[in-house]
């Protein structure tokens, strides 16, 4: 089974792949960041009382709703590139410009949504 | 080296349990991505009369649960609150927390190699699978 495998945690952190690697770490805060936001909320729902309503209460904060757009915008447009060249693999051959037109796509989109944020938050 | 990574799904097979989870995530991915979309498709449908903004909009497709859309100007929240959007809400949650958890412990197996600590790790998602999914479909369906 895969369940022994030897690296050490040290190790493990201080991992950095030749290539790709701003993806894969950005991929991996950002589902990180959403499993965290959505079982705190959850919870929280399901508390409800003064408790539920403090913690709910962070999302309506703007610096927070930047930071849990770029997690989802980020993980959902380099998720879709993975599955691609996964389910494609021939496609694994132009991986490099698979990820230049990732970002091609993320930072418009992320920009708007920082746009469209910034603009209710001061507008109110 | 490219010969052997562009092998196809077929090729390689899928052999173990750790194959099968591999292709669930990008399949699950694609699941979300479709019912994001028709989250998305309905709320434009259902409000296209009433004063909805971007973040209104986006926190409704990404969890179609009425309770997101109380806070809105929408004058009737009747056909938010059907039966259909709460099977798409339950279905993105479910999928989204099997996901989820199960990405959870390929972080975790990155990080701790000892067979009882993974072993512990995996008795963890599995209670937390049950636990979010059960709070969930709770908060879904009496919303
Ligand atoms: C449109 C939505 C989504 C897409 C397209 C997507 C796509 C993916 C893909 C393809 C992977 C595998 C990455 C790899 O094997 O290298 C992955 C991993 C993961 N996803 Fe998602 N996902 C989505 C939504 C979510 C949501 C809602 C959550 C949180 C509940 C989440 C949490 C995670 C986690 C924690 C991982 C493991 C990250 C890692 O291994 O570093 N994802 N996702």
């Amino acid at each position: 089974m895969g369940l022994k495998r030897g690296v050490s945690l040290s190790a493990g952190l201080r991992y950095k792949g030749p290539s790709g690697y701003l993806t894969y770490i950005l991929h991996r805060i950002g589902g990180l960041g959403m499993a965290i936001f959505i079982t705190v909320h959850l919870l929280a729902s399901f508390i409800g009382g003064r408790t539920g309503g403090f913690f709910n209460g962070i999302y309506e904060n703007w610096a927070f709703q930047i930071f849990i757009f770029f997690c989802v915008l980020f993980h959902a447009i380099n998720g879709l590139r993975i599955t691609i060249l996964d389910l494609w693999p021939k496609l694994l051959d132009y991986q490099k410009e698979a990820i230049w037109l990732e970002w091609a796509v993320f930072i418009p989109l992320f920009g708007i949504s920082v746009f469209v944020i910034m603009n209710s938050a001061l507008g109110g | 080296m490219t010969t052997k990574r562009t092998l196809s799904i077929k090729q390689r097979g899928l052999t173990n349990f750790e194959a099968v989870m591999w292709i669930f995530t990008r399949l699950s991915a694609l699941a979300i991505y479709g019912l994001i979309l028709v989250g998305l498709i309905g709320a434009l449908i259902m409000g296209a009369r009433n004063q909805m903004n971007f973040a209104d909009v986006m926190r409704w497709a990404f969890m179609p649960n009425v309770t997101h859309v109380q806070s809105t100007d929408l004058q009737d929240l009747n056909p938010w609150a059907s039966p259909f959007w709460k099977l798409t809400a339950s279905a993105l949650l479910l999928v989204a927390v099997a996901h989820g958890v199960h990405g959870l412990v390929v972080i975790a197996d990155d990080y701790i190699a000892g067979a009882g600590a993974r072993k512990f790790i995996r008795f963890l998602s599995i209670v937390m699978m049950i636990s979010m999914s059960g709070i969930g479909l709770y908060l879904i369906w009496t919303s």
